[in-house]
């Protein structure tokens, strides 16, 4: 393939780039980097707007779904809660470019056992223990009334989020890391085993971003968004395999050479995927 | 900035230290002019290219040739092996990648990135980057075909069953074979030589990379000898067991001997294998805690030969032919007849070209013990001919079984080389 000689960080100007003290520390990048504007730039500004909408309309749904989950385990309706967890988490995990930006609320929703210390664990696994572990909804009300807070919370902030196109192009492949680190390994949901729903809403929050970008994408380089699209539906086909009634068998009951054919073929996806950075060079 | 003081500093030495490619390189990140100013990039060039290609020249094995390098070349410290599996069903995907393969390898065995350093940060760098700064180490990279590339589960995957030539097939099963799926067999082999790991390592890496929604890695091992700064006598190496390891191999510098030996020739098979070579591998672990509890004497007797000296039983220098016929005063032959030189030798009628390295792999989670053993890679241009009909008799008896066990087997079909402009692998897809 041929290799572009790239002029471009282009969308740094107006927004807010996150992560932008690293780029500070380098001056000398300024030099190399000649802040053209890109012939995509409107494009872009319409994509990261589209994104924004999608982001708040899952997270939107979050909400909900965390209202009734928590609400059955207030009231003690273990089986009900057991079957709303996995579901209800998809559209966090969709979303989990923007959610993840609040640092001080991710980890309430949804550290795992570890993560945080044993006093501060709560959120969406402390109550998956409970439901899988100690069979029990007793004592969890406080958790659950804790998360619904703490969801409501992030809904309220998600509206103060700049999507820049630079939170796009990492978060597409950043879900796929996640799916590579802790979703292939089963230790995401590790009591409930549902780990097949955050995988595949992973994916799907991946391919939402892909869609957007796609149209600028395909102006620079249409063979790389063939071969995404190609590996997304290689993926995919892998996850309908596993599709029990709405949702997905339990990650326990996949082989090992199952779990080793998703995770290569989630690298496959993901190495094109990487590309997706060229939409901000100029044409 | 870091790079800038660097490049200052190693001005003062110019030219031992600073190779054009190191110039470049800096170049490319942005950031020379300091030395721009100071001597102009033109004039350091002059004195850098004469010095330091001279000493470079000496640890790059060209990559393009009549043949594939690191079949004949002569053996680097290190190997980083791994077989794979295709996964794409398409065959320009296939032809595409060893064309995509070709390309990288030959930059990689000049020591350079596969890919130019982008400046867009927005995008990941195209070359993994763990090699930069270090010298090409002698990297040789070989690319083979496995039988299950022609068929697979009776598929003929890509049109190339009537390619297939009658040697490439999975080898016999052997007497003692041990075989384990995760260390069997593959559709394709990459073998990366060089004198140093991490620049096997990184070839490799990228490799893979490259590859990536085209072919999986099925099974991957590295191995070792000992380095050629630790034995500047340049003497034959010893195995994990101790002793001399490959005595006998054919002389990679007779061209009438390779062709006799180790390369295919017209009329052999198909043609699109002429100057290929067939490579078996065997991932033989060796039991290492057992062995050391033997005595010397034993041990002599399991090869045959002199453990210190390595001389085969009755001569005094490594080197010195092996006398089949002494007999000592009982009766019995002095080279004992399940012995490993004895067997290994037969008649003497079969030769290959034995480029093995060491593993060890930490431990075997199931004993405790060291996963350790020999990585085997053996050239040839006649499975059937030579390394089969010695494995047998080698199976059959050798006294070495009780120490050994053949884990992991493969055989593959190296591919004829090319030139520049063409790839590797062109007379078998086109």
């Amino acid at each position: 393939m041929k290799l572009l000689k790239v002029s471009g960080t282009i969308i740094l100007s107006s927004s807010l780039l996150f992560g932008c003290a690293s780029n500070a520390e380098k001056t000398s990048t300024s030099e190399k980097v000649k802040a053209k504007a890109p012939t995509s730039q409107a494009e872009l500004t319409g994509v990261t707007d589209e994104y924004r909408a999608y982001a708040i309309g899952e997270i939107e749904a979050f909400v909900k779904a965390t209202d009734a989950f928590t609400t059955a385990v207030k009231n003690g309706a273990i089986e009900q809660a057991k079957s709303l967890y996995g579901p209800a988490r998809m559209h966090y995990e969709r979303a989990e470019p923007i959610a993840e930006v609040f640092g001080d609320l991710d980890p309430k929703i949804d550290a795992r056992e570890g993560d945080v210390p044993e006093a501060e664990w709560g959120g969406y696994h402390r109550i998956e223990k409970g439901l899988w572990i100690d069979k029990t909804t007793k004592g969890y009300e406080q958790y659950a009334e804790q998360l619904m807070k703490d969801v409501n919370l992030l809904r309220a902030k998600v509206d103060t989020v700049e999507v820049t196109p630079e939170l796009l192009i990492t978060g597409a492949v950043d879900l796929l890391n996640e799916v590579s680190t802790s979703k292939v390994t089963g230790e995401e949901d590790r009591y409930s085993h549902t780990d097949l729903y955050d995988f595949a809403a992973n994916v799907e929050g991946a391919e939402k971003i892909y869609q957007l970008l796609a149209p600028a994408l395909k102006k620079k380089d249409e063979a790389v968004a063939k071969e995404i699209e190609a590996r997304f539906t290689d993926v995919y086909n892998l996850l309908n395999q596993h599709k029990k009634g709405e949702g997905y068998k339990l990650y326990t009951e996949l082989s090992e050479g199952e779990v080793k054919g998703l995770s290569q073929a989630i690298d496959a996806l993901a190495e094109p995927l990487s590309q997706i950075g060229l939409v901000t060079e100029a044409s | 900035m870091e790079k800038n003081t660097n490049i200052i500093d190693k001005s003062s030495d110019i030219g031992k230290k600073i190779s054009r490619r190191d110039i470049l390189k800096t170049a490319g990140v942005g950031g020379v002019g300091v030395i721009l100013g100071a001597s102009g990039l033109g004039g350091l060039l002059s004195i850098t290219e004469s010095k330091a290609t001279t000493k470079e020249a000496h640890e790059i094995v060209p990559f393009y040739g009549k043949q594939q390098s690191g079949i004949t070349t002569k053996t680097q410290n290190h190997v980083y092996f791994v077989s794979l599996d295709v996964t794409t069903s398409k065959k320009e995907d296939l032809v595409q990648l060893f064309k995509d393969w070709t390309k990288a390898s030959a930059l990689l065995s000049e020591g350079k990135a596969v890919g130019d350093l982008s400046s867009n940060e927005f995008l990941p760098p195209k070359d993994t980057g763990e090699a930069a700064g270090l010298s090409a180490s002698n990297l040789t990279v070989t690319f083979g075909v496995g039988p299950s590339l022609f068929v697979k589960d009776s598929q003929d995957r890509f049109g190339l069953k009537h390619k297939q030539p009658s040697e490439l097939v999975d080898l016999p099963k052997f007497p003692l074979d041990a075989l384990e799926d995760e260390w069997t067999g593959g559709d394709l082999c990459i073998q990366a030589c060089a004198d140093d790991l991490q620049v096997a390592f990184h070839a490799v890496r990228n490799l893979i990379r490259i590859a990536r929604g085209k072919a999986i890695l099925r099974w991957a091992q590295t191995g070792f000898q000992r380095t050629k700064q630790a034995d500047s006598k340049n003497e034959t190496p010893r195995n994990l067991f101790g002793f001399k390891d490959g005595s006998i191999n054919p002389d990679v510098n007779d061209e009438k001997e390779m062709n006799k030996q180790v390369w295919v020739q017209p009329g052999d098979g198909p043609d699109w294998l002429v100057n290929g070579s067939y490579l078996v591998v065997r991932r033989i672990q060796m039991f290492i805690e057992v062995w050391d509890r033997s005595t010397l004497k034993e041990q002599e007797n399991t090869f045959g030969r002199y453990r210190d000296s390595g001389a085969p039983f009755g001569k005094k220098n490594e080197f010195d032919p092996l006398d089949l016929k002494h007999k000592n005063d009982k009766g019995e032959y002095s080279l004992p007849v399940n012995s490993h030189t004895r067997l290994s030798h037969g008649d003497g009628s079969q030769q290959i070209l034995r480029r093995a390295y060491s593993y060890s792999d930490g431990m075997d989670l199931k004993t405790g013990s060291f996963d350790a053993g020999l990585l085997f890679l053996c050239f040839q241009r006649s499975p059937s001919k030579q390394f089969i009909p010695i494995q047998n008799r080698l199976a059959k008896m050798d006294k070495l079984n009780e120490y050994t066990s053949h884990k992991g087997s493969a055989i593959f079909a190296c591919l004829p080389g090319t030139k520049p402009g063409g790839f590797i692998g062109e007379t078998l897809f086109n």
